[in-house]
């Protein structure tokens, strides 16, 4: 049988600093951009008008911006969608004055005529007609908002309930950093931020948190099996345990997210490139924030109980009480603490 | 082969031919257009019984609230609820397949119309308050005799006359005085009232009817819209615009009517509408009928006004010229539509015949899709799925041989429950729902994985190949659980708040992942025992 990374041994855990500077620099890039450019909202949280059509032969698009100058739209988006033959018109609201709840609809129509007369009438097909009042796209952003923040109470509730709340909090941190991480990617990339990308970041989120609890899963049952290793220990010994399983439950999800993003066409590729980042950031911080964020919580607030009891530090800190008294175990194999065959 | 294994066998066997029997083709009822007729007729199509989302299949997408612009509407749940009936009952003659017609929260109501591919005439139908009435027009001119006491408060106002209406020098001499007195007193002797200039009469026209150039309407809108204007109307009169605009001599002209504020009849009482083309005008009308009750209100009143003109307005807008009164006029009558195709008559009839909205309204959310780009993002995404799959099965039988073709045969069963789900609790599939599902089958081989990985694990630890895999999947049990579960909660969130696609994605990833944890749990399971009791001296398991 093949066997990646068999009785890996790597200590994953002392990269932990060098792992949060990287991943510092990362973010402080991605916050550069969001200060700068902010996030390209899609008009279903804007508001606006979005207006897809095909045509049979490229058009110039300053044709299309001089027809959208005359009817007073000068403030719209003009770029191709997929293929070159295809364009996406997209006035946000607020850019354009004297637009209401209806005006996004007059929008349109002023689109419309603007194509009749650069691109002529019965000359392009309408693929996509989009126009969202203000009030729908205010709507929408709390939502959006509210989703996420419920999601990572739910999250916390769950995990504290499953296992304890030093395990949740870090989960939840973890999963944090995967989405201010993902939102700088959006930015960067300046990907359009719709409600289906929002899905994807809230898919990010229960992906990576599926990753980190199969890692802490690891660390609970390893924590009763060792109780003579500290968590250091333990956590690079679950880290290494679950790699084969991490390496191969990515493998399969990143092959399916890359054929989405190479095959599955221009509407959900912004989709597919955030979820194929998500399962970056994910493992990475399934591996680098949730465990040492879990040693830090730990060294901050020991349990009270047999966990508490054992050393923490980082490096077995002289003096500390090693051997903490550990009541017999239910472990189902006897088995050398460290894996070290 | 054991009683356990068999009983195993049982359950997948019926849920196999459950999954089977929920996608099967079926026969289901749809309301088209006859071609021939140009009513709507039953037709049963033999199809899957998977919904397709508008972005799949093309269609349009419209959220609608009671317009408060025009002044506010103090119950809209209540009004949106009439409106829901309204809308339904002109969508369901509109010839549409499967219309979606509900109220979303209170004030909201949505309506989808899937594989609809003129967005612009459904958006009109359904927008359309369509309320009827007839008035008689401004047979005194008591209209006409208010208007210098109007063009006076214009005046006053310091409005002047603007455009080609501009009068003569004169007026623009006085116009420039400073001495506001000076003014007012020149000004009413010999300039012609701002608002009158504007207003023409044809000799022998319709009493009450005024026409204003096309290119000034706008101008005179703007002035009877304001408040010191609106006061002066003579009580009991409305200003009605026509709904076209006219020809006379060679300039465009648009009518503007002095109506009375009280119609003699409204369109509640109207039974039915048809469209037809008028044999001898080629005009393209709409003949109406009244109900016994309407016909009787409208008989007295017509008997009443012989010789008066009758406006017939919709939605505010005068419909062709107003007709004189000859004689009573009883249960009949016919809207006269001019020169406009015979498609937008037949919309007439139709909104007609449904009745009118309890008030008007505004479309706050719009979204189109023609059904070439849905075929599109159907052709993509499959072609992204089967490419996926293809991937993972060549990855999990590289690595895990005959277990990893287990784990691939799982994956079919996996692929037909999630389909199965989807159609048995009549979801519907989206774009994001394909995408959803092309991920989640990366996701599913998740569960095998760690059960692969755990009996391995347990294997080197020496332990006999039966316990091994026993314990494989024992211990892998927890963290699968917990982590399908973390991931249920959050696709849970997203169904609560996303609309529409996004929704898709929630119940499709909710399906996949109830539907990876039985067949790659439960069906990958038994497999192992039964390759097992069948090579009972194996030693070496392909994992």
């Amino acid at each position: 049988m093949i066997r990646l990374f068999a009785n890996a041994n790597y200590d994953f855990i002392k990269w932990r600093r060098w792992a949060f500077s990287i991943t510092g620099a990362i973010m402080l890039v991605g916050l550069a951009f969001l200060l700068t450019r902010g996030l390209n909202y899609s008009i279903e949280f804007t508001g606006g008008t979005l207006v897809q059509f095909e045509v049979a032969h490229k058009v110039p698009t300053s044709n299309i911006r001089a027809a959208l100058d005359q009817v007073g739209l000068s403030g719209a988006d003009i770029y191709n969608f997929g293929a070159d033959t295809s364009y996406v018109v997209r006035a946000r609201l607020g850019a354009e004055a004297a637009q209401g709840e209806a005006g996004t609809q007059a929008v349109a129509d002023a689109v419309a005529r603007a194509l009749d007369q650069s691109v002529g009438a019965g000359q392009y097909r309408l693929a996509r007609r989009e126009a969202v009042g203000p009030k729908v796209g205010r709507e929408l952003q709390s939502k959006a908002l509210i989703a996420i923040l419920v999601s990572f109470l739910v999250t916390l509730i769950y995990l504290a309930v499953r296992f304890e709340w030093r395990f949740g909090l870090a989960a939840v941190v973890a999963t944090a950093h995967d989405v201010v991480a993902t939102i700088a990617f959006i930015s960067v990339m300046h990907l359009e931020v719709s409600l289906v990308v929002v899905g994807a970041v809230l898919t990010v989120v229960g992906y990576s948190l599926n990753d980190t609890i199969i890692i802490f899963d690891r660390v609970r049952e390893n924590l009763r099996k060792y109780r003579r290793q500290n968590l250091y220990e333990i956590l690079n010994l679950s880290i290494n345990e679950t790699l084969p399983r991490s390496v191969l439950t990515h493998g399969t999800t990143i092959a399916t997210t890359l054929s989405l993003l190479v095959l599955a066409g221009e509407v959900i590729r912004p989709f597919a490139w955030v979820m194929s980042f998500g399962i970056f950031t994910g493992t990475f911080s399934s591996i680098y924030i949730a465990a040492p964020v879990l040693l830090w919580i730990e060294k901050r607030w020991p349990g009270e109980d047999a966990r508490g009891a054992r050393a923490l530090g980082t490096r077995v800190p002289a003096g500390t009480e090693k051997f903490a008294p550990a009541t017999p175990t239910s472990s189902p194999s006897p088995r050398t603490p460290q894996p070290t065959r | 082969m054991d009683k356990k294994i068999r009983g195993r066998l049982w359950v997948i066997a019926v849920l196999i031919a459950g999954s089977v029997a929920s996608l099967i083709p079926r026969n289901t009822k749809q309301r088209v257009i006859d071609p021939a007729s140009g009513r709507m007729k039953d037709t049963t199509v033999r199809r899957l019984p998977v919904n397709l989302g508008l972005d799949l299949q093309g269609g349009i997408h419209l959220a609608l609230e009671v317009d408060q612009t025009k002044g506010p509407v103090p119950d809209c749940a209540d009004a949106i609820q009439r409106a829901e009936k309204v809308v339904r009952t002109r969508i369901d003659e509109f010839g549409t397949t499967e219309p979606v017609v509900q109220i979303q929260g209170r004030c909201r109501l949505i309506v989808e119309l899937a594989g609809e591919k003129d967005p612009a005439r459904a958006r009109g139908v359904i927008q359309r308050t369509a309320f009827l009435e007839f008035r008689i027009t401004d047979m005194k001119g008591v209209f006409k005799d208010a208007l210098p006491a109007i063009d006076a408060a214009l005046r006053k106002a310091g409005i002047k006359p603007t455009g080609a209406a501009t009068p003569s020098a004169v007026s623009q001499l006085f116009g420039g005085d400073t001495s506001k007195a000076a003014r007012d007193s020149a000004a009413d002797a010999n300039a012609p009232g701002i608002l009158s200039s504007l207003l023409n009469q044809r000799p022998q026209g319709v009493p009450g009817e005024y026409l204003v150039p096309e290119e000034q309407w706008p101008l005179v809108d703007s002035l009877l819209q304001r408040p010191d204007v609106q006061a002066l109307i003579p009580r009991g009169f409305d200003l009605k615009w026509g709904a076209q605009t006219e020809a006379y001599g060679a300039r465009p002209y648009r009518a503007l009517y002095a109506v009375d504020s009280r119609p003699i009849i409204t369109g509640e009482e109207l039974i039915k509408a048809t469209a037809r083309r008028d044999p001898v005008t080629n005009q393209s009308v709409v003949p109406f009928q009244l109900s016994r009750r309407g016909a009787r209100i409208f008989s007295q009143e017509t008997a009443r006004h012989i010789g008066d003109f009758m406006a017939i307005i919709l939605d505010g807008r005068v419909q062709g010229e107003p007709p004189v009164i000859r004689s009573q006029i009883g249960a009949n009558g016919q809207i006269e539509m001019g020169n406009k195709p015979l498609q937008e008559a037949s919309d007439l009839a139709l909104v007609l015949r449904a009745g009118a909205l309890p008030a008007p309204l505004t479309i706050v959310d719009e979204r189109s899709i023609s059904a070439t780009l849905g075929a599109d993002s159907i052709h993509d995404g499959v072609l992204a799925g089967v490419v996926g799959i293809l991937l993972v099965v060549v990855i999990m039988i590289g690595y895990y041989r005959v277990s990893g073709a287990l784990a691939v045969a799982a994956l079919t069963l996996y692929c037909l429950f999630t389909l199965a789900g989807l159609a048995a609790f009549g979801f519907t599939l989206t774009l994001p729902g394909l995408a959803g599902f092309v991920l989640s089958i990366g996701i599913a081989v998740d569960a095998n994985v760690l059960i692969f990985e755990r009996i391995r694990e347990e294997l080197v630890h020496g332990k006999s190949l039966r316990l091994a895999v026993d314990d494989g999947f024992l211990h892998a049990m927890n963290a699968i659980v917990d982590s399908n579960v973390s991931t249920i909660l959050t696709a849970l969130i997203l169904y609560a708040v996303g609309t529409g696609p996004v929704q898709g994605f929630a119940i499709t990833l909710i399906i996949g992942i109830i539907a990876s944890m039985v067949s790659a749990i439960f069906v990958v399971k038994t497999m192992f025992l039964i390759w097992l009791n069948r090579r009972p001296n194996m030693v070496t398991l392909s994992i």
